[in-house]
Order: structure tokens, then sequence, then C-alpha cells
């Protein structure tokens, strides 16, 4: 038990007064006394000593245990009071802390139980607090994560760079758009081009990008309300793309009343094709006005010619076999002329693609729907895309299906969709031969009837939109009759569209808003801060571990970090023809083998790609030296160079724990609380050793490596202590 | 009077109708069928007069025109531009890179024999 040396030096201290008085008291009244009276005194009390000496005691503990308790009280209770309090005053708002009041006088206690309720004021006051910023954090995250569904999902590209170019929002078709404006090897997926982070200059002059950006601040400084430019450009790979852009300010600072400009929204429109479309027409244009106007003048001529009197009949004929020869090529123009744009004719209603089957199913529920409507599908060709208004469609179908029934009382209708050459014939089949040309022709061009409502539209006016024609059937050997219309083809589902969904599966995150507020100045890389900086995360796997030896790469992953975070879509992963054997060994550590590694595209190829989508960043490995080794030795392939600032995970993890015994891989991500999914492939590995980087980089900053340059050192120290073991 | 006038067009279905007018006409008439060899002839034979097709094989007619105009040796030449380009930017170009007179297909023979006298006598065209 530990001895409270003021509690006891409280509690002996009254005795120990009681001691000193009694003999100071008695040596004063000694001093005063003749040696008799002394010696009678002595004599009277020595044998009452023992008296005396129990009196005292008795007062002494009893003004001892006093003393005590008055410490206990007003001293010893108040300062450990204070203590708590102060621990109190320290601690977080949420831990309750109990004064100890029971030791405490009455004053003391009060003022506790004060101190006590404001306590529990603040830390309800905090709660409070919390819960508020809480909302306040999950309602800005949904707005976000809205926002970024919305984007993610809006059917045009959009891209929203900060006034640097940085890319801090891009959706996915702006992602497909990218991939396919690449004209880098397009093993990189366009993700050397777009990223979060990445400059979006590496598509746009940056100058043309500033002209726009002048352009909209000039609108801004007249009062515009809702500024924004326009350009179309070509882009290095010769796509043309029409872009919008629109200013992102920051909200307004009163007096101004608009916010400073702090970056810019893209919204990009691959007009390429349509361009070729219209270049083609007024080519066609072009050739037939020309074309016409010189054949004009040659008749022209040649008919003046002809009404000259004395012309001699030689000559005549000349000028007849010109008008002859000039109207057959006028003809042949005509004809050609026809034909080219039968085809291309646009027709100006914006039809939808969709597949026929779709078209068919929501047309035979619609039919069904209707009073006694009966309906099947006969023949549909599946896998038919078509190029409709699917809604006037359906209602012209539905419409005739309904007077079929409601007139002839038709008791089952069918619907077939079949090719023909570019075109698709929808059927709409009946049994029986009752209807007539007439009454068909006169179904054609009435109004499209809907239930009791008649809609503005006829038939006919629908196959217009289509650019396409309808006519009305008989099969009499089938007994039956049918409307069919011709409807015009979809072209076949872009690539674009079909890898729509490729990351489909979770919604990626596009988008990081932080990215607005870094337009600092560019300083040195290693005076920028870790967690500011991107990173290219890659692992290879190879044949073996000796480059020099004829050992090469099958594999290369990588992923991204941008501000921070793991960008875990924005990644890159190719197999890799080594053009050699695979060891067994190796395969049995990556399971790559010969036959997956056959047809893939060789190093020479790919090290660009991946060059590409490092460009600009810092790499990062684990045992790094080795991935690098082999890259170097095959960079000169390539034509590239590998020289960005390196870091390497083994050696960052030997700085921030230099006791342990292994960095493998495993071990510091065991340590560190990191799943080990899909290792040992090179994206899996990159994968895991990017979240073993953003784990470390606290741990650095604890120990005061916080800047890039900072860690580049001190893992080199490491490397160097490492070697003299 | 009897002045030399050169038809450079590669289309025979107008060339036998301007010929054949030119020499109505009572002029020195000779062909060219593309533009090397407009210039070529131009050098060579001095004509007064060149009737001058734009759209021409080899070297187009706007080329012949510019060479003919740099070349002050030829400064005397009056070039009649005979085009099927009719817009008002084609006119503009072949009168200010110095043609005499722009005419578009298809033209009255009546007229364009009308402009070849006044351009011929000096008059205005």
């Amino acid at each position: 038990m530990r001895i409270d040396r003021p509690a006891l030096a409280a509690a002996l201290a009254p005795g120990a007064l009681l001691a000193l008085v009694g003999v100071a008291l008695a040596g004063l009244v000694a001093a005063t006394l003749e040696p008799a009276e002394r010696a009678a005194v002595s004599a009277l009390l020595a044998p009452r000593a023992a008296l005396l000496l129990l009196g005292w005691l008795v007062l002494a503990i009893a003004l001892g245990v006093q003393a005590r308790r008055a410490y206990a009280i007003w001293i010893a209770g108040p300062a450990r009071l204070a203590e708590a309090a102060q621990a109190l005053l320290a601690a977080d708002a949420k831990l309750a802390i109990e004064l100890p009041v029971a030791s405490c006088g009455a004053g003391a206690r009060a003022l506790a139980e004060v101190a006590q309720r404001l306590a529990r004021q603040r830390e309800a006051l905090s709660r409070d607090v919390d819960a508020r910023v809480r909302e306040a954090a999950r309602g800005i995250e949904q707005e976000r994560s809205r926002l970024g569904a919305l984007m993610a999902e809006l059917t045009q590209s959009v891209v929203v760079c900060n006034l640097d170019g940085r890319i801090l929002l891009y959706n996915n078709r702006a992602r497909l758009q990218f991939r396919a404006l690449s004209d880098a090897p397009a093993l990189a997926d366009g993700a050397e081009l777009i990223g979060l982070g990445r400059s979006v200059y590496a598509v746009f002059d940056r100058r043309l990008i500033a002209h726009a950006l002048e352009s909209i601040q000039q609108r801004m400084r007249n009062g515009a309300a809702h500024p924004s430019a326009q350009f179309v450009t070509s882009t290095r790979s010769g796509q043309l793309l029409r872009v919008q852009m629109a200013p992102v300010c920051e909200p307004p600072v009163a007096p101004q009343p608009t916010g400073a400009l702090s970056g810019f929204v893209l919204m990009l429109h691959n007009i390429t094709l349509e361009f070729e479309q219209d270049s083609a027409q007024d080519r066609l244009l072009l050739a037939l006005t020309e074309g016409t106007r010189a054949s004009l003048g040659n008749l022209q001529a040649a008919v003046d010619m002809l009404e000259l009197p004395d012309l001699q009949a030689p000559m005549r004929e000349r000028f007849l076999s010109v008008v002859r020869d000039e109207v057959g090529s006028m003809t042949t123009r005509v004809r050609s002329l026809a034909a080219a744009t039968s085809e291309g004719l646009k027709t100006r209603w914006p039809l939808e693609e969709m597949l026929g089957a779709d078209l068919v199913r929501a047309a035979l529920r619609a039919i069904e729907a209707l009073p006694n409507g009966r309906a099947a599908a006969s023949e549909v060709d599946e896998g038919l895309w078509l190029r409709v208004d699917s809604f006037a469609l359906i209602q012209a179908l539905v419409s005739l299906a309904a007077r079929l029934i409601d007139e002839f009382a038709v008791k089952r209708v069918q619907l077939r969709l079949r090719r023909d050459g570019t075109r698709a014939h929808l059927d709409l089949i009946w049994p029986g031969t009752a209807l007539s040309t007439e009454t068909a022709m006169s179904w054609e061009s009435g109004p499209i009837t809907v239930g009791q409502e008649a809609t503005p539209l006829t038939v006919r006016d629908v196959v217009e939109r289509h650019g396409g024609e309808f006519w009305f059937q008989r099969e009499r050997t089938r007994h039956e009759a049918y409307f069919r219309f011709l409807l015009p083809l979809a072209a076949p589902q872009q690539p674009l569209d079909a890898a729509a969904t490729r990351h489909g599966d979770s919604r990626p995150e596009y988008y990081d808003f932080d990215l607005f507020r870094t337009g600092a100045p560019a300083r040195e890389l290693d005076d920028r801060h870790l967690l500011g900086l991107t990173y290219t995360v890659f692992d290879t796997e190879t044949t073996g571990l000796d480059p020099s030896q004829g050992d090469e790469i099958v594999q290369i992953g990588a992923v991204r970090i941008v501000n921070g975070k793991l960008l875990r879509q924005e990644s890159f992963e190719q197999l890799v023809d080594p053009g050699r054997s695979i060891p067994d060994a190796a395969i049995r550590i990556h399971g790559i083998t010969p036959a997956m590694v056959a047809g893939r595209p060789r190093l020479e190829q790919v090290l660009p790609a991946f060059h590409a989508f490092a460009a600009d960043t810092v790499l990062v490995g684990h045992n790094a030296a080795f991935d690098l080794r082999f890259l170097q030795m095959k960079q000169a392939l390539g034509g590239v160079r590998f020289d960005q600032p390196l870091l390497d995970t083994l050696l960052l993890s030997a700085v921030v724990h230099p006791h342990q015994t292994s960095h493998e891989l495993e071990a510091i991500a065991g340590r560190l609380g990191i799943s080990l999914l899909g290792r040992h492939t090179a994206l899996g590995d990159a994968i895991v050793t990017a979240e073993v980087f953003l784990r470390l980089v606290p741990l650095l900053a604890e120990q005061g490596i916080r800047t890039l340059g900072e860690a580049r050192a001190a893992a080199e120290k490491t490397w160097y202590a490492r070697l003299n073991y | 009077m009897t002045y030399k006038v050169l038809i450079a067009d590669d289309e025979p279905n107008i060339v036998v109708s301007l010929e054949f007018l030119m020499k109505r006409e009572g002029h020195d008439v000779s062909v060219a069928r593309d533009g090397q060899q407009a210039l070529a002839d131009i050098a060579r034979l001095r004509p007064d007069l060149v009737l001058l097709d734009v759209m021409m094989p080899v070297r187009s007619g706007i080329e012949v025109l510019q060479a003919v105009r740099a070349d002050e040796a030829l400064a005397g030449t009056k070039i009649l531009m005979l085009s099927a380009k009719g817009r008002e930017t084609d006119i503009a170009k072949g009168m200010a890179l110095g043609a005499d007179a722009y005419m578009t297909k298809p033209f009255s023979t009546r007229e364009l024999a009308a402009r070849v006298r006044a351009l011929l006598t000096g008059g205005a065209a």
C-alpha cells in the first residue's frame, strides 16, 4: 500500500505540536522554579509520567484524526478535484468523467457540481455539433454521389477541370470518347488520356482552352447570365470535336455578385461522322450543280450553234452529237445522285436506336392491353437494331390493330420483324383478307387514334418520320393479310456502346472535387507532400528473376493514386508475349501459361502504352528495383525512357518498421491489416502495393517524413543499411 | 482584223462550239486541253485573248491566270474565264486575280461573242 505522505504528515502534526508545546511549557516553568521546587515537581510528576504520556497520546490521536480529516477535505480533496477538472477540460468532450466529490467539503462540492454541469453541457453541445456535422457531411456525400451517378448516366461526354486543366470529373461516355480519340497505343485503353488529375491538354491545345476561358471571362465581366463558349477542334488523332465550355465558379462572396472562376466544364460531341456525312452531301450537291452547269453550258453553246442558218451538215451533226452526249451524261449524273442520296437521306426527326425485338415486345404488350386484344410474335429477327421513333410507331401499330379488332372482328394479330437488305420489314399480320385496299389507304392517311383520343399524327406521318414506306398486302394462299412498315436499320452497335458497361458492376468514382483546390504553383517534385502527388503503382510478372539472363516480362499491371485516393478503375493490365518459354516454376507463381500470352502484343508494343499511362507520375512498386530493371533493360525497344522518381514500398516499410524481419508484400499487408485478394496477377499485386503505400504514408509522417524528397532520402538510407546486413 | 484566240478547256463538247464560234468571228483559233499546255501555248503563240476554263487537269485555270498575270511580257493578254463554278466567291476570286471577264456556264454564245469582241477592241467587257 502506498503511503500518503502529506496525509501522514497532517495526521502526525498535531501530536508533534502538542509535544513541542508541552516540552516548551515544561522548560519555561522549570526555569522559573528553585531547585528545591523543581525536585518537588519532578518527584510529583515522575511517578505519573505514564499518565501524562497517555494523556498526550490520546489528545494527539484525537487531534491527528481531525487534522487528517481536515487535510483530506480542504487540501487533498480540492487538489484531486482540480486535477480531475483539468482532465475533464483536456479530455474528449464525449468522455463522461465523474468528479471525485465524496471527500470534499460542501463548498468544493457545490463548485464541483457546477463544473460537472458545465462539462455535461459541453458534452451535449459537442454531440449536437457532431451530429450536425455528420448530417451535413452525409448530405454532401449524397449530393456528390447523386452528381456522380447523374454524370455517369449522361449520354453526353462531360469533363470538369480546374484552372490548371487537371481533370477532376469525367463520365463514362467521356472515357469512351477519349479512348476513341487516343492516338497512343490502343493498349492503354484511353486511360493515358483521361484520368483524375490528368491534364486535359493532352487532348486539347492549351491555347484553345485559354482562348475559350478568356472569352467566358469577358462575358462574365459583361454580366452575361450564362457565359459559355463553344469551339470546334480537330484532335491529334484527326477527330472533329464540338466542345461547349461552361465556367465553374466559387460561391460568391459579398459584395461580388459572382464568385471567382475556379474551373470549367467541357461537354464534348464528336462530330467527325456528322461532318463527314454533311461534307459528303455538300460534295454531292456541288458535283450536281457544277456538273449540271457545265453540261448546260455545253448544251447551250451547241444549241446556239445549231440555230445558225448557214450551218453545214457535218458541223450540224457534230453539234447534235454534243447535245445527245450531254443529255446522256446529265441523266447518268441525276441517276447516280438519286441513288447516293436515297441511302444517305437523313430524316430530320430524331430517331433512337432500339433492338427490334424490344420494340416488338413493347408493341405486343400495348396491343394485348386493348379490349379483346390478342397478339403474338410471329417471326422476329432477334439481332436486328432499328432506328425508330418507338413511341409513335407503337401508337401507329396499336391504332391499326384496334381498328382491325373493332371494325373487322379480327381475333388475333401477329407481329413479324425481318431484315430486308439495308432495311427492316415490320409486319402487322391478321387472318382473313376482308379488308379492301381503299380502306387500308384511308387508314394510312387517317389520324392515329389511341383509345378515344385522336392524335394529330397519321400513319403516313410516322412512316415519313422514318424515311420509310408503308403498304397493305394480301397473301391469299395463306389466307392472311398484313400491313408492312419499311423501317431504317441502325448501324451495327458501335464498340463504344458495347464497352460502356465494362466498368458497370460498381459505379466507378470518376470525380475528385478536392482537385479544385490544387491550384498551387507546381513546386519541385521533391518538395511536394506525398499525399498531393500522383502515382502509378505497378507490378510485373516475369519468366524469371534475371533479365540479363534472358528473362522477360509476361504481364504488366498498374493503378493510379491521385490526391491520396486509389483509383481502381483507372488501371492498366496487359499480358505480354515474352517470345520465349515460361518455366514451370514461374507458372506456379503467377499462373500465366504460354497459351495465355500467345498472340498478345510484344513488350516493345506494350512499353509505349504503359509509358503513356505512367506519364507525369511518380512510380511506386514493391521491390521496385526488380521491376524497374526489367523495364529499363527493355525500354530502348519501345523507344521510351522511364526516368520518373521511384518509391519502393519494401524500403519504406523498412523505414517505418525497422525492427521487423520480413518486408515481403504479404507480411507488410498483414501488419497493416490489408486483405490479399488477387495476388500474383500484376494488377492484383499493384493494388495491394498501392494500399500498402497509402497506409505507409501517415506512418512516415509520424517520423517527420512528409515530402517525396524526404521519403526518397529515408528509403535510400535504409537501403544502404540493409546492404550492410 | 484577225485576232489570235486560245481556247483552254478540257471538255471537247464545249471546245467544239467555242472553236466554231471564234472561227466564225474571224479569229485565228488554237486549242489547249489542259493548264500546262495552255501556259506553253500562251508563251509560244502570244494570243490576244484566252478563253480560260477554271477547272482543268494538270494546272487549273486559276493557276494559269496567275502565271500569265505574273509575266510582264504577257501583259496585254486578255483573259476571259469560263466556269461551272458560279458562286460569288469564285467570280470575285477570278476577277481579283486579274481576269478581264468571268462568265459562268451556261452562257449564251451571243453574249460571249459580244464580250470577246469588246475585249479585243479595247471596249468595256
